[in-house]
């Protein structure tokens, strides 16, 4: 089979990457050589111990940062030749991102972190709004909106931020330890919700975890170690 | 303005270093406000001075005055169309604290040589006709509550009626106007022949200073020339300027106030630049990991740069607005107490713009370099700092 045909239907493509960083004078290797594919439509976790290189992976493929060398495709269009303006509007179009910490904004209500990447939008105020109530519906939490983040439990904190991820409908939904921080209950729920928008609304998703019991909720596994899958990958 | 929400709820973040920076700001602004007020009524009549107006004073200190017989003279020289004097006479209504200006003119010539004076026709003609009848501004008017007809004692400082006595009495036949909001309507006039007639024998026959229509203001300059050396080696030189100069001339007696004023608002506005400054820097630092999220979300360095500097402006609009607005509002209150002192005290709209204007730079400045830390910011590296 062709490299061609093997990446057919693949909506992420990661070619050959390598990601250098600099400390000092010393060069740090944090990704070498490195190919994989996504599929649309899967759920794949990224396992790895830390400093594997986890991360660095998923800013790339999420376009938060660029590669050495190599190429990184997503639905075809290769983003490391994005300029820093083409690729924030990239972002804002395909990307949703669900962070380990949340990373609400602490002065904003919930519904109101749900609406920020649609003020990126021409939507109208009326229409922001509706798509902020889908979404934090979606994550069942539609009589929270009118919270801040403060009030919020870790758990709920993480599905607002699974709402802002979602809310524009994005390609691709990458999440950097998604229940890294929350107890075994609030991230089997966290696990739920993603579970349910990858199967239930055909969401691509990228996990980062460390954790094997939410890994085994994705479809895929792909091991990372020192900068490389292992085997299977 | 949909992002107006997000600027505002990140201005209200920490509440008590918003609320003291603004403060700084409102002081000010205040202080820029009355300090703008005070320029004005010092300096501001030169912007009104009339550019036909010559003043033609005693050469050594307009405290000396000039022969009477000298405005015959004047009128025949090349270039002048007419002259007319006015001579300080000092007065006070009652208590010393109610000082004003009040000097006696020649009625007729005075209210030709100044339109900026709106007199009715029948208050002007009962000014020509009453010996003791005086004008008074508007201001002064309601400062006293003074109606036309009042008998009104005004105690001189300088001059002493032939009884030893130096409460004058004048017929209040006129309250006037200005054609302008820069117009001064502070001052009284009333007749020089009232004065001159009643005044015991020392400096009769002689007045203040002229006042010269030119017909060209552009010959303004040799004008002036040939009137000072009409009266070269005379008893009583003369110096002769325009208008605009002479009035910069009495407010140059406490100094360069454009200067003063300039170097005051400097300090202030540069240790304002610091305060605002050091809240937008902090307020940034603190919220690095905030704007790697922004940017992670689509947000583009541009749109991150220009809501930092939105948030920087905004701060300082509010400063500058309340401020300005404050100082609009007590002016009024205060130029009422200062009256006889500084009569033009206000704040013109052209400073109220120019504040305006320099909260906007103010906030650009001093957003200026905090926002260039936010867009400086990598992604990745801002997220690592949540």
């Amino acid at each position: 089979m062709s490299e061609d045909q093997s990446n057919h239907g693949a909506l992420v493509q990661v070619g050959r990457v390598g990601k250098v960083f600099h400390r000092g004078s010393e060069d740090i290797h944090v990704l070498a050589d490195l190919s994989m594919q996504v599929p649309a439509g899967e759920f794949l976790a990224l396992m790895g111990p830390s400093g594997s290189g986890k991360t660095t992976l998923l800013n790339l493929i999420g376009g938060l940062d660029r590669p050495t060398n190599g190429t990184v495709s997503v639905a075809g269009e290769n983003i490391d030749q994005l300029s820093d303006r083409a690729l924030a509007a990239w972002r804002a179009r395909h990307v949703g991102f669900v962070f380990q910490l949340y990373n609400l904004m602490p002065v904003l209500t919930a519904e109101r972190n749900v609406e920020l990447p649609l003020l990126l939008t021409h939507l109208s105020r009326a229409e922001r709004q509706k798509h902020v109530e889908t979404a934090l519906a979606m994550v069942g939490l539609s009589h929270r909106a009118k919270h801040y983040p403060r009030t919020l439990s870790g758990g709920e904190q993480q599905r607002v931020g699974i709402a802002r991820g979602i809310v524009t409908d994005p390609t691709l939904l990458l999440c950097d330890e998604p229940t890294g921080d929350l107890d075994r209950k609030a991230g089997d729920e966290i696990l739920n919700l993603l579970q349910s928008l990858n199967r239930e609304h055909g969401k691509t998703i990228i996990m980062v975890t460390h954790d094997p019991h939410a890994s085994a909720r994705a479809a895929r596994t792909l091991h990372l170690d020192k900068g490389q899958l292992s085997a299977g990958a | 303005m949909k992002f107006f929400h997000l600027i505002w709820c990140n201005l209200r973040r920490k509440k008590l270093r918003t609320s003291l920076t603004l403060l700084s700001i409102i002081v000010a602004f205040i202080l820029f406000g009355f300090l703008s007020a005070i320029q004005q009524a010092l300096v501001g009549g030169v912007a009104l001075a009339g550019a036909d107006r010559l003043v033609v004073r005693e050469k050594v200190s307009i405290i000396n005055l000039l022969p009477v017989s000298y405005e015959a003279r004047m009128d025949r020289i090349p270039g002048v169309d007419f002259a007319t004097h006015q001579t300080w006479f000092g007065g006070i209504y009652q208590d010393p604290k109610n000082f004003f200006m009040q000097n006696p003119v020649e009625p007729e010539k005075f209210l030709k040589m100044h339109p900026e004076i709106i007199l009715p026709p029948d208050e002007e003609k009962a000014w020509l006709a009453t010996r003791t009848g005086a004008i008074v501004g508007r201001r002064t008017a309601e400062r006293f509550g003074w109606k036309i007809g009042d008998k009104v004692p005004i105690q001189s400082t300088i001059w002493t009626l032939p009884d030893g006595s130096r409460t004058w009495t004048f017929d209040i036949v006129g309250i006037y106007d200005g054609k302008d909001k820069g117009t001064d309507t502070t001052p009284m006039f009333f007749g020089y022949d009232y004065f001159d007639e009643g005044r015991q024998q020392w400096g009769k026959g002689q007045v203040g200073w002229y006042t010269i229509r030119i017909k060209d203001p552009s010959q303004a300059a040799e004008v002036a020339k040939r009137v000072d050396a009409e009266f070269e080696n005379s008893p009583h030189e003369t110096k002769t300027e325009p208008e605009g100069a002479f009035i910069q001339g009495w407010a140059a007696q406490i100094g360069n106030i454009v200067f003063i004023v300039a170097a005051i608002l400097s300090a202030v506005f540069f240790t304002i630049l610091l305060v605002t400054g050091n809240t937008m820097a902090q307020a940034v630092r603190e919220r690095t990991g905030e704007l790697g999220v922004l940017k992670a979300i689509g947000f583009t360095n541009a749109q991150v740069v220009a809501l930092v500097l939105a948030e920087s402006c905004l701060l300082t609009v509010i400063g500058g607005a309340v401020g300005l607005g404050l100082t609009r509002a007590i002016t009024p209150v205060v130029a009422q107490q200062l009256a006889g002192l500084l009569p033009l005290f206000f704040l013109p709209t052209r400073d109220l713009v120019i504040g305006l204007g320099l909260s906007i730079a103010l906030g650009l400045v001093t957003g200026f370099f905090p926002a260039l830390q936010a867009m400086r910011l990598r992604v990745a590296d801002a997220l690592r700092r949540m």
